[in-house]
C-alpha cells in the first residue's frame, strides 16, 4: 500500500512514505527535528530525490495521505534551477509569496541575505548558474515553507561557483528557523551544512541521528573509505602569524590548523578523515606531524579486505582512523588501549 | 459587401476567424491534454486528430453532411433545437472547418507544451499553484510561439479550405460561398479575370499572414 505524509509539528517532522514500483520500493518512517539541517546521504540510485519528490507530493501521488502539491506548504529547490524563463528575478521570487499570503520573512531581507539586490530586473538566461540557484533559494523561502527540500542544490554547479555559493547556505543555516532536508552525496557538503543526518540505502532509512554521532558509526559501509571521518566542534585561540597557524581547543585537546580563524567565532567545525589519521603506541618524537593528540580506542571494525577502521575517544569527540589490518593485528589494538593519534589533516568546514 | 469579390472574400475572413477562435478555445485542453497524458489512448487520439490532413476533403464532407444533414444524429437534433438546418449553413461550415482544421491548431499547441520542462510545472506547483494556476500563469505564457502558429495555420488552413465547404455548404451568396467556391463559379463561367482579381489577392493574402508569422516566431526564438 502506497503512503504519502509529512507531518510538521513544532519540535520535529514526521515522515511516512512508502513507495512500490516494479524496480524498486521505498519504504521510510522516520522523524527529524524540526529545526535545523538534515543531511540526506545516501550512493546514487539509493532513493534519495525519489524520497524528496515523495515528501513534496510530486510523485506518488495517489498514495494514503496523499495532498496536492500546492497545498502542502513545502519548498523544493531543485537540482538545476528552475525559475519561470518569463520572468524576471524579482517576478520569480513574487510567485511564491503572492499565492501563500504575507510571507514570514521580509523581502528585503532574503534579497540582502542571498545577495540578489543588483539582479532583481534580470532575466533567469542573464544569471549565473549560482545566482540563478540564490535565486530560486530566495524564491522558496519567501513562500514561507514549512519544510524546504533541497536536491543537491550545489551538483550542477562548477568548483567556483559552488564555493561562491556555500557561504549564502552557511548564512541561511546560521538565520533560519525553516527545517531544511538537504540531499547529498557529498560528504563534505554534508559536514559543513548539516546537523542531522539520514542515511538511505536501497530505499530505506539505515541510519538518523546527529551528525556527530551519525559520522563516528562503525557499522554502515557507506561510511567506510573516503566517507570515513568525523567532525568536532573547536574554538581558535591563537594566531600564530610567523607560521601562519591557528590554534584550536576542542574537548580533546588542541589542534594546530593552517590559515587564520577569527577567535570570536567560537564552535567552528573541523572535519578530520579517517584516512588521515595515523596511530602510534609511543609519543612520536622528530616528526613533521604538528598534531599528536593521546587518545583511547573504542573499537575496532573491518571495513575491507585489508584494512579496518578504529575509533577513538578523545575528550567527548571521537576521531576515526583508517589503518591496514596488519597494523591492527601488530599493535595489537583493542578497547581500551591508549594510543596516540597522529592526524595529518584538518579541513574548516566553516 | 455583396460585391461579387469582397463578399465571398469577407464571409472566408468570418470563417477563418471563427475557426480559428474555436479552434483555440476547444483546441488547447486537447493539446494540453496529449502532450501530459500517459494513457493508452494517446496514440489513437493522435491519429484521429491528425486524421484530417490525410483524409480527401470530400470523405470528410461526405460524412459530415451525413451527420449534419436534417436526418444525421447532429443535424436533426439542431433543427428541433433551432428550426434550421445546419447543412448549407454558414454554422454549419463553421462545425465543418472546425473539424477540418483541428490538427493545424492542435499539433503547434501540443509541441509547445511538450517542449515545456517538466520541472519548470513542478516548481510553479512546489510554490503554491495549483494545476490550473500553473497553467495559465506559466505554461501559457511559455508557449505563446504556439499559439501564434496554431492561430495562423488554422486561419490560413480554413481560408484555403474548398472541398468540405463545397460538400457542406454549397453555394450560397453570403452564407456559403467563401472565396474559394467563388473562384471556381468565376472559372466555371470563364470570367478568367474574376478569378485572376480572386487569386491573386488570395495569394498576396497568404504570403503576407505566414510571412507576418515567420518574422514573430524568429524575434521570439532569439529573446
Amino acid at each position: 500500500m502506497n503512503e504519502s505524509r509529512t507531518v510538521v509539528s513544532d519540535t520535529h517532522v514526521a515522515l511516512q512514505h512508502t513507495l512500490h514500483r516494479d524496480d524498486f520500493s521505498l519504504h521510510v518512517d522516520v522523524t527529524i527535528p524540526a529545526k535545523g539541517v538534515t543531511g540526506l546521504f545516501g550512493a546514487s540510485g539509493s532513493g534519495k530525490t525519489t524520497l524528496l519528490r515523495c515528501i513534496a507530493g510530486l510523485e506518488n501521488r495517489n498514495a494514503s495521505g496523499s495532498q496536492p502539491v500546492h497545498k502542502r506548504g513545502i519548498g523544493y529547490v531543485f537540482q538545476e534551477p528552475q525559475l519561470f524563463p518569463h520572468l524576471d528575478v524579482h517576478g520569480n521570487i513574487r510567485f511564491g509569496s503572492k499565492r501563500n499570503g504575507s510571507p514570514q520573512l521580509d523581502e528585503q531581507r532574503v534579497v540582502k541575505m542571498l545577495g540578489l539586490a543588483n539582479l532583481l530586473h534580470r532575466k533567469p538566461t542573464e544569471l549565473s548558474g549560482g545566482e540563478a540557484q540564490r535565486v530560486a533559494i530566495a524564491a522558496v523561502l519567501l513562500r514561507s515553507p514549512q519544510l524546504i527540500l533541497m536536491d543537491e542544490p550545489l551538483a550542477s554547479l562548477d568548483q567556483r561557483r559552488k564555493d561562491e555559493l556555500l557561504p549564502y547556505l552557511d548564512r541561511l543555516h546560521d538565520e533560519l528557523s525553516v527545517p531544511v532536508v538537504y540531499v547529498s552525496h557529498n560528504i563534505d557538503e554534508v559536514s559543513r551544512l548539516c546537523d542531522h543526518l539520514l542515511l538511505i540505502d536501497d530505499g530505506k532509512i539505515i541510519a538518523s541521528g546527529g551528525l556527530h554521532e551519525v559520522l563516528a558509526r562503525l557499522d554502515i559501509p557507506i561510511l567506510y573509505g573516503r566517507n570515513a571521518g568525523t567532525v568536532i566542534l573547536a574554538t581558535p585561540e591563537r594566531y600564530d602569524s610567523d607560521f601562519n597557524l591557528t590554534r584550536f581547543r576542542f574537548s580533546g585537546g588542541e589542534l594546530q590548523v593552517p590559515g587564520e580563524y577569527d577567535a570570536r567565532s567560537p564552535n567552528l567545525r573541523l572535519r578530520i578523515a579517517a584516512s588521515d589519521v595515523s596511530l602510534c603506541l609511543a609519543r612520536p618524537q622528530k616528526t613533521t606531524i604538528l598534531n599528536i593528540l593521546p587518545a583511547e580506542v573504542d573499537d575496532v571494525q573491518p571495513t575491507g579486505p585489508s584494512t579496518d577502521l578504529v575509533r577513538l575517544a578523545i575528550g567527548d569527540d571521537f576521531l576515526l582512523a583508517q589503518v591496514t589490518r596488519l597494523s591492527v593485528t601488530r599493535l595489537d589494538l583493542k578497547k581500551g588501549d591508549p594510543v596516540f593519534a597522529q592526524v595529518k589533516s584538518v579541513t574548516v568546514r566553516r | 459587401m455583396d460585391s461579387p469579390i469582397f463578399g465571398p472574400l469577407w464571409l472566408s475572413a468570418q470563417l477563418a476567424g471563427v475557426t480559428m477562435v474555436l479552434l483555440i478555445i476547444l483546441g488547447t485542453p486537447l493539446a494540453w491534454w496529449l502532450s501530459q497524458t500517459e494513457s493508452r489512448w494517446k496514440p489513437a487520439a493522435q491519429a484521429v486528430v491528425a486524421m484530417p490532413i490525410v483524409l480527401p476533403p470530400t470523405v470528410l464532407g461526405f460524412y459530415l453532411l451525413i451527420l449534419l444533414g436534417p436526418q444525421g444524429a447532429i443535424g436533426s437534433w439542431w433543427v428541433q433545437l433551432t428550426g434550421s438546418t445546419l447543412t448549407f449553413s454558414f454554422t454549419g461550415l463553421v462545425i465543418a472547418s472546425c473539424i477540418y482544421s483541428l490538427p493545424f491548431a492542435v499539433q503547434p499547441l501540443q509541441n509547445a507544451f511538450e517542449s515545456l520542462s517538466q520541472q519548470t510545472l513542478e516548481f510553479a506547483w512546489t510554490q503554491g499553484a495549483s494545476k490550473v494556476d500553473a497553467f495559465f500563469t506559466v505554461a501559457v505564457p511559455l508557449s505563446l510561439r504556439g499559439f501564434v502558429t496554431a492561430a495562423v495555420l488554422s486561419f490560413a488552413h480554413t481560408l484555403g479550405e474548398f472541398g468540405v465547404v463545397l460538400m457542406v455548404g454549397g453555394n450560397i451568396p453570403g452564407e456559403t460561398r467563401v472565396i474559394s467556391i467563388a473562384i471556381y463559379d468565376q472559372v466555371e463561367m470563364l470570367n478568367y479575370s474574376s478569378a485572376h482579381q480572386m487569386s491573386l489577392m488570395l495569394i498576396v493574402f497568404a504570403f503576407c499572414v505566414l510571412l507576418a508569422m515567420y518574422l514573430v516566431n524568429r524575434r521570439w526564438s532569439r529573446l
